[in-house]
């Protein structure tokens, strides 16, 4: 049996409240007040499309310590790098192993789907990871700032514990174009909405569908979980009408509560039928654009034994809401906004001296010492115990998976940050090591000596003359 | 086992600019401002100045690399001059070295110089800079009351202080530094306060507020340094000396090992008890009779006064609040007003500092002239609580 092993999602925790884009923009174009109900999840100015990867990765990967990956792939079209590859980097923030096979694939709202069906058609015997990730890029006061939202999802796929197994995929490549983005804009340039809809979604999904229903001998009404991602609300209920699913079997886009997320959708998607789903129910799994990929999956008796350490409802729970609409401008970059002079200093990476400090940077390994035990980070060629103070005897040691306590912490107004105060302390870690660095998305009043904290990959500095982004682990209080 | 520095050098002349926003003054004003008072206190002339340290914290925005703005400035001639960097306790690394030089014997008369130029930046506080190239890459971007506000969380934590208690004890400080500015012509900031202004002043970084952090200022001070026997043979009376002159650096261990619990001040009880030990004190409560302590924050001379052996640990906000650090307490510090009127330009703090201790001793502090000082303590700490680099002097009458 070869299929889906593990599922993880992540959504910011941040839900911008629709309300404050209307407000703000209605004046310009009053259909958006027909959209404004419920809320969207936006990143937070440190999260981005790797930020996202790491965090749905590891929801998916702590359930299954010990296996052996085969390969990561990650799906964007949004990626931070376009040359340095970017499912690398989500690597060894996981710390995974270097002989392991890395990809990026892109440039297709169905870039997730199609590289689900080579992981699916490669029948590896080691298992696969495959991340969907997508921090959204809208122009201000468009539609499509209403309907979408930024989140990240992950599956392991493999033999061992099939949750879902593959019963077959399809795909239907055709050069429809419903939208584009070049090479130079950062933005989506589309066509009308039902167009998309009449000679898109229900000329094209039905060709791939039918196909792959045919091949596996499923009836349509037999389906119990159908997911089309869409921004159309509607498109997926007259889809299933036209396919013969039944309606109930609809899994709804979420646009009230997280927005359409791009890439990730199909397998955000994928996680919330997963966790509705009983042993033998049928899950069909569509990826649009640029054509149709069909993927059929039937649960299977072990998905009622796996418990996903973060799945959809989960992470749809964390959140807090955001009413203030010029945050998400300032974010995204929407808007130029005046950072003041300590926000000038240059930001340049020093490549060489960044790829020396590689291991603590991105994997936040730290040592352990042979002769002592005692753990540190940073790693420095003494041990820090004064009595020890022995001379490379530090075994590694990753931080990224510990909890810590908050031992000394302030919120300062004078540095610049993105997002003022900037909150920073020192971390002592649990089992051992303590560090001084920053806390994010801290709610005032929350945090205080003795505080419970995890780590988080985060966005710490832009180059914006430079156009590099550098990142670190950050501390998050626990829920 | 060595000697210690104890009365082997003394000071012959010291010299202090105003120190504040001097926006037409260059750092080489500065220094002319500061060594001509000196020279004069001095009473000997420049060529007879063997050597010089020059103490200057942040190159970016002050003066460059290198001694030669020093000697270019005073026109020194062509003298050994040494460049000292060492945060915070730059002023008083440059007096270290030209004290040492002389109780050495490879030089007579030796001079020490720092000064800052802050106020071109462009705007508050500190500049921003880098912090080694290495370290930019994860510490977090923490402004100075940021790394200092957590020696506030830190020592709250400890000693289960409420929050009102500690922040009433803070303003105490500031207040009590307020008044002594008052009367010194040579503060930046030279008006008092009220505790209530202090405690709801907005937050800078929690919980420090405006009036818990110090000036921001430009400035420079100087010491011309020699043996007690030339001293004499020039004809000075009531003379200073150095009874102690010691430095702890942090090895990281306050940063990496749980052995530190963000309470205090690591390296300042290091420093104080082997300069205590120097200069022979056995009991600091009695023996110091005024303080000049690093008070970057109200927080940081609080927890000092503890690290010092000023206060009992745990009992500093007691000790501040009834009043043994004020102009008129048991130990007054900061009689000039300190870091907090002065503000601190960096490279000069330390020996503006020493400069107090030396007025007060020859009777000659004006308004604020305390009624019997025998011994002065100087504290300066550079760098942030879990990692820093303190410096201590002590100077009294030359016995």
């Amino acid at each position: 049996m070869f299929g889906i092993t593990a599922y993880g999602a992540y959504v910011p925790r941040a839900r911008l409240n629709k309300k404050s884009i209307a407000e703000a923009n209605a004046w310009f174009d009053a259909s958006l007040n027909t959209l404004a109900k419920g809320e969207r999840a936006i990143c937070n100015w440190d999260e981005d499309t790797i930020t996202m990867a790491v965090e749905a990765a590891n929801n998916c990967l702590v359930s299954k310590t010990g296996i052996e990956l085969n390969s990561l792939y990650l799906a964007s079209t949004t990626f931070p790098f376009l040359d340095r590859q970017n499912s690398v980097l989500v690597s060894e923030a996981l710390n995974l192993d270097r002989g392991i096979r890395t990809m990026d694939i892109g440039a297709s709202q169905r870039a997730a789907t199609s590289s689900l069906i080579s992981l699916l058609e490669s029948k590896s015997k080691n298992s696969s990871l495959l991340i969907a990730s997508e921090h959204r890029r809208s122009k201000a006061g468009s539609r499509a700032e209403m309907l979408w939202g930024d989140g990240a999802a992950s599956l392991l796929i493999g033999s061992d514990k099939v949750i879902a197994e593959c019963l077959g995929v399809e795909t239907y490549a055709i050069d429809f174009v419903d939208h584009y983005r070049g090479d130079d804009s950062d933005y989506d340039y589309d066509w009308e909405e039902r167009w998309i809809r009449d000679e898109g979604f229900l000329k094209t999904v039905p060709k791939a569908v039918n196909n792959l229903l045919d091949s596996a001998k499923v009836n349509a009404a037999d389906i119990k979980h159908f997911i089309l991602p869409s921004d159309q609300s509607r498109t997926p209920g007259i889809l299933a009408k036209n396919l013969g699913i039944d309606q109930g079997a609809i899994v709804d886009n979420q646009i009230a509560n997280v927005g359409v997320a791009g890439v990730a959708q199909p397998i955000l998607l994928l996680t919330k039928a997963l966790e509705a789903a009983l042993p033998g129910e049928y899950i069909l799994l569509v990826g649009f654009g640029q054509g149709c990929d069909a993927i059929l999956f039937r649960a299977t008796d072990e998905l009622v034994h796996y418990k996903p350490f973060i799945g959809i409802e989960a992470a749809i729970k964390n959140r807090r809401e955001e009413l203030n609409y010029n945050k998400f401008l300032s974010f995204n970059n929407l808007v130029e906004k005046d950072i003041g002079k300590r926000g000038e200093v240059d930001k340049q990476t020093y490549l060489s001296g960044y790829n020396r400090r590689k291991d603590l940077l991105t994997g936040f390994i730290g040592g352990k010492c042979r002769e002592c035990g005692t753990v540190q980070i940073p790693r420095e060629k003494y041990c820090v115990n004064p009595e020890c103070n022995m001379l490379d005897s530090q075994d590694d040691y990753p931080f990224s998976d510990k909890k810590g306590t908050v031992a000394t912490w302030t919120a300062d107004r004078l540095t610049f940050d993105w997002n003022p105060p900037a909150y920073f302390g020192m971390v002592q870690f649990e089992g051992g090591g303590k560090i001084m660095m920053d806390f994010t998305e801290v709610e005032e009043g929350t945090i205080d000596t003795g505080t419970k904290v995890s780590v988080h990959f985060r966005i710490r500095q832009f180059d914006t003359v430079r156009g590099f982004k550098k990142y670190f682990w950050k501390a998050v209080i626990e829920g | 086992m060595a000697s210690g520095i104890k009365d082997k050098v003394v000071i012959l002349g010291m010299g202090c600019s105003k120190f504040g926003e001097r926006w037409d003054s260059s750092p080489s004003d500065l220094m002319v401002e500061a060594f001509e008072e000196c020279i004069e206190d001095a009473g000997i002339e420049r060529n007879q100045i063997e050597a010089a340290w020059f103490g200057a914290g942040i190159d970016a925005f002050n003066v460059g690399a290198s001694a030669m703005p020093l000697a270019i400035a005073l026109r020194l001639n062509y003298i050994p001059v040494t460049k000292v960097e060492n945060m915070c306790a730059t002023g008083t690394e440059a007096f270290r070295g030209a004290v040492y030089a002389v109780a050495s014997g490879a030089c007579d008369i030796a001079l020490a110089l720092g000064v800052e130029k802050l106020k071109d930046t462009g705007y508050g506080g500190l500049p921003q800079r880098s912090r080694g190239l290495e370290n930019d890459m994860y510490w977090p971007n923490l402004s100075a009351p940021g790394a200092f506000a957590q020696l506030a969380t830190g020592y709250r934590a400890k000693h289960k202080h409420n929050k009102e208690d500690l922040k009433r004890a803070m303003a105490h400080v500031s207040v009590k530094s307020h008044a002594n500015g008052a009367k010194n012509p040579k503060a930046h900031l030279q008006r008092e306060i009220t505790s209530d202004q202090a405690v709801n002043a907005p937050y800078i970084a929690e919980p420090i507020g405006l009036f818990d952090c110090c000036g921001v200022s430009d400035g420079s001070a100087c010491a011309i340094v020699t043996t007690p026997e030339i001293a004499k043979a020039l004809g000075k009376e009531n003379l200073v000396s150095v009874k102690a002159l010691q430095l702890a650096v942090s090895n990281g261990t306050e940063s990496s090992h749980e052995s530190w619990d963000g309470s205090y001040l690591k390296t300042t009880r290091i420093a104080s008890q082997r300069a205590y030990d120097e200069a022979g004190i056995r009991k600091p409560k009695e023996e110091i009779t005024m303080t000049e302590v690093h008070d970057c924050f109200s927080i940081t001379e609080l927890v000092t006064m503890e690290d010092l052996q000023l206060a009992e640990e745990g009992k500093g906000v007691t000790d501040v609040l009834d009043g043994n650090f004020d102009a008129d307490g048991k130990t007054p510090c900061q009689i000039d007003g300190g870091l907090k009127c002065f503000g601190h330009p960096i490279g000069a703090s330390g020996l503006r500092m020493i400069y107090e201790n030396y007025l007060q001793l020859n009777g000659r502090a004006g308004s604020r002239q305390l009624s019997d000082p025998k011994l002065g303590l100087n504290h300066n700490l550079g760098g942030f609580p879990h990692q820093n680099i303190c410096s201590i002097s002590i100077v009294g009458p030359y016995n």
